[in-house]
């Protein structure tokens, strides 16, 4: 479960989380929807531990444990889980490799045995084969001369290898053809059961027409506003962020 | 300034009726050498490199001979040398050791003591002291169409009792047309000393001869290296030269690509901590159609660490269909590192390809969080880039398929641990 406390966070010193809310119950998908500028990025970031930005006040916890002040290397090992908006390229780092150098260190953080080559080899190409992926994937460097599709793609095979508690989806569906859009929200439907979590941060309701959230959260100027069931996505989608804003106000 | 010159000199004086080979270009050598000493910063080529550090010490002859140290007594270091079954040569302090080396099957050879061939004589400095006081090396041959699989060159080197050394080995390395040598070269040691080898190679028309250079020397040690190697007809002459050790390290490689088809590769990674200085300077002679040369080399700079990198490709009258490609790349992992770097392209031929580059960078930090943000630490992450930066130098070379999983194993467990102690 993720349970964040009255968060203020800031870049640069200007704040950008003002007092944020928010509780995801392990077993639920929550959505956030925001305008731009509503600091959705920033939610995710913060949660993930990236280096400059600060969380100043309130707390965040998953399962229970503070995450705040947990280098990002141990959030995940907790079972944080952010897909990014943008993968990162790896120039000179194969796939494969990656994978395995990633799971391998989350499984010693919980004390758990670290698979061999062969061990991990099976795992990942049976999870290649549940989401329809082929072997070429694992060869090439991460990310690197891959397609906007493959990117993510890629993003929901380690989400599926590394089994996270709670996954983050920070506007995955940006750029997404409804094929790849269809490919990464199975994914994500696939991991859905008691154990796991997922927080989808979006711009557009047109992912939540593939991914069915139990609660919708709107998040602008720093806080969630209000909250609902996933009718409200469709809300945001008729009315628009200004007319939902005005009115919470 | 005159401390080392002085010693040189001495010690030639004191040692040329023992020394073997011809004795008139030692003399001739002895000359340019005390004409100048040791090359100054107002040299050009010496311009980023300084020798003060090394001007300054009077350096003895090693005390060890080749046969006064027992194998039971070798120093703790040589735990570093690959255990895998190959063919080695193995010199201590620059003198052969015929009780610690395997000689190869399908390669002759002898050392410089018993078959001295000095000349031809050459201008640089370095060449000279090395010319002056050669006393050992390899000396290696491999017949026409002979393929002799992978040999290891080793020098092993320590100070005597505390007193630095000085050692000029001098090797020499010929394969006959259409043969094929893998020769891997690792320098360790521990204390203070000079290593200042001489390579003459000559890669026979369609032959092909991989050189990995793996300086893994004291780090209060001195490391200055000249390669000359001239390339026939269709031949390869591929080599990577890893910079890890020494105090201060300068590798000259000089290149002539004197056959119709050739190609040099002369890649090269430096990792370099603290006080550490690493030069790499190169010089491609493109004199023949239709040569190729690659030159990639990456510097990790930590501390305050300084990294050296010229390269000059000179493209002779008629060499046309010349590929020259050249490319320095630098991660400074501190604000207190520094590199230069110093292209020369010197092109007197129509219908030529030369490119050169140059970045500087820090590690990336949107790539550091991803690897974090997928469980991995900081360090780790950090080592996996550094491996990745220095990967695109070390996938050209190609290795013997035999020993191509124990060679790059050993290489990958060497810049592993070069990270460690450069990120410590």
């Amino acid at each position: 479960m993720l349970e964040i406390n009255n968060l203020h966070a800031q870049i640069d010193n200007k704040p950008i989380l003002t007092g944020l809310d928010l509780t995801v119950p392990t077993g639920e998908i929550h959505a956030i929807m925001g305008p731009n500028g509503a600091g959705k990025s920033t939610l995710s970031y913060v949660l993930a531990g990236r280096a400059g930005y600060e969380a100043t006040e309130g707390t965040a916890a998953l399962d229970g444990h503070d995450l705040l002040t947990l280098p990002p290397n141990e959030r995940a090992a907790l079972g944080l889980f952010l897909a990014f908006q943008y993968p990162v390229e790896l120039p000179g780092v194969g796939n494969a490799n990656f994978l395995r150098t990633a799971l391998n260190a989350q499984l010693r953080a919980r004390g758990e045995p670290e698979l061999d080559a062969l061990q991990f080899l099976k795992r990942v190409r049976a999870e290649m084969k549940r989401l329809s992926m082929t072997d070429d994937m694992l060869k090439r460097n991460v990310n690197v001369g891959f397609s906007g599709g493959e990117k993510k793609r890629n993003e929901v095979l380690q989400m599926a290898l590394l089994k996270p508690r709670l996954a983050i989806l920070d506007e995955t569906d940006s750029g997404l053809d409804i094929d790849a859009l269809r490919i990464v929200a199975d994914g994500v439907n696939a991991q859905r059961g008691p154990d796991f979590s997922a927080l989808v941060i979006t711009h557009y309701q047109r992912i939540l027409e593939y991914i069915v959230p139990d609660r919708v959260h709107v998040l602008a100027a720093g806080r969630i506003i209000r909250s609902g069931g996933p009718e409200l996505a469709f809300e945001l989608e008729r009315d628009g962020y200004a007319r939902v804003i005005a009115d919470a106000a | 300034m005159q401390s080392a010159t002085s010693s040189f000199l001495a010690r030639f004086e004191g040692l040329k009726s023992r020394l073997p080979g011809d004795l008139d270009v030692r003399e001739a050598a002895c000359e340019r050498f005390g004409a100048t000493g040791l090359p100054s910063r107002a040299i050009e080529a010496w311009k980023y490199t300084s020798l003060k550090p090394l001007a300054e010490i009077s350096f003895a002859e090693p005390l060890s001979d080749a046969s006064d140290i027992d194998p039971a007594h070798l120093p703790g270091f040589i735990a570093l040398l690959p255990d895998f079954d190959l063919p080695r040569l193995v010199f201590l302090d620059g003198r052969f050791r015929a009780d610690l080396s395997v000689l190869p099957e399908l390669a002759t050879v002898t050392n410089f003591a018993v078959a001295p061939r000095l000349g031809p004589f050459r201008e640089g400095t370095l060449d000279a002291l090395n010319t002056m006081l050669a006393e050992d090396g390899a000396v290696i041959n491999v017949d026409p169409g002979v393929d002799a699989g992978t040999l290891l060159l080793v020098n092993l080197a320590q100070d005597t009792r505390g007193r630095p050394v000085a050692f000029h080995p001098r090797h020499r390395i010929r394969l006959g047309a259409a043969a094929r040598l893998e020769l891997v070269e690792i320098a360790l040691g521990e204390g203070i000393y000079l290593h200042n080898p001489v390579f003459e190679i000559e890669v026979g028309d369609e032959a092909r001869l991989t050189h990995l250079r793996l300086q893994n020397e004291s780090l209060h040690a001195f490391h200055l290296a000249s390669v000359h190697a001239q390339v026939g007809r269709d031949a390869v002459y591929d080599s990577f030269t890893l910079t890890l050790g020494s105090r201060l390290a300068r590798v000259e490689m000089d290149v002539r690509l004197a056959g119709t088809g050739g190609t040099a590769h002369l890649n090269a990674a430096q990792m370099l901590a603290g006080e550490q200085h690493g030069d790499f300077t190169t010089c491609v002679l493109h004199q023949a159609k239709s040569c190729g040369s690659r030159q990639t080399v990456k510097n990790v700079l930590a501390g305050h660490s300084r990294g050296v990198f010229q390269g000059r490709i000179e493209v002779a009258r008629g060499a046309d269909k010349t590929d020259g490609y050249q490319m320095n790349q630098a991660l400074l992992l501190s604000p207190d590192a520094e590199i230069d770097s110093k292209p020369e392209l010197e092109i007197f031929a129509d219908d030529v390809k030369c490119s050169h580059g140059a970045t500087v960078g820090a590690l990336d930090e949107d790539q550091l969080f991803y690897l974090e943000s997928r469980g991995i630490d900081g360090k780790t992450a950090r080592a996996i880039l550094v491996r990745a930066f220095i990967a695109e130098a070390l996938e050209k070379l190609t290795l013997a398929p035999d020993s191509e999983a124990v060679i790059r194993a050993y290489l990958d467990a060497r810049i592993e641990a070069g990270f460690e102690r450069i990120a410590a």
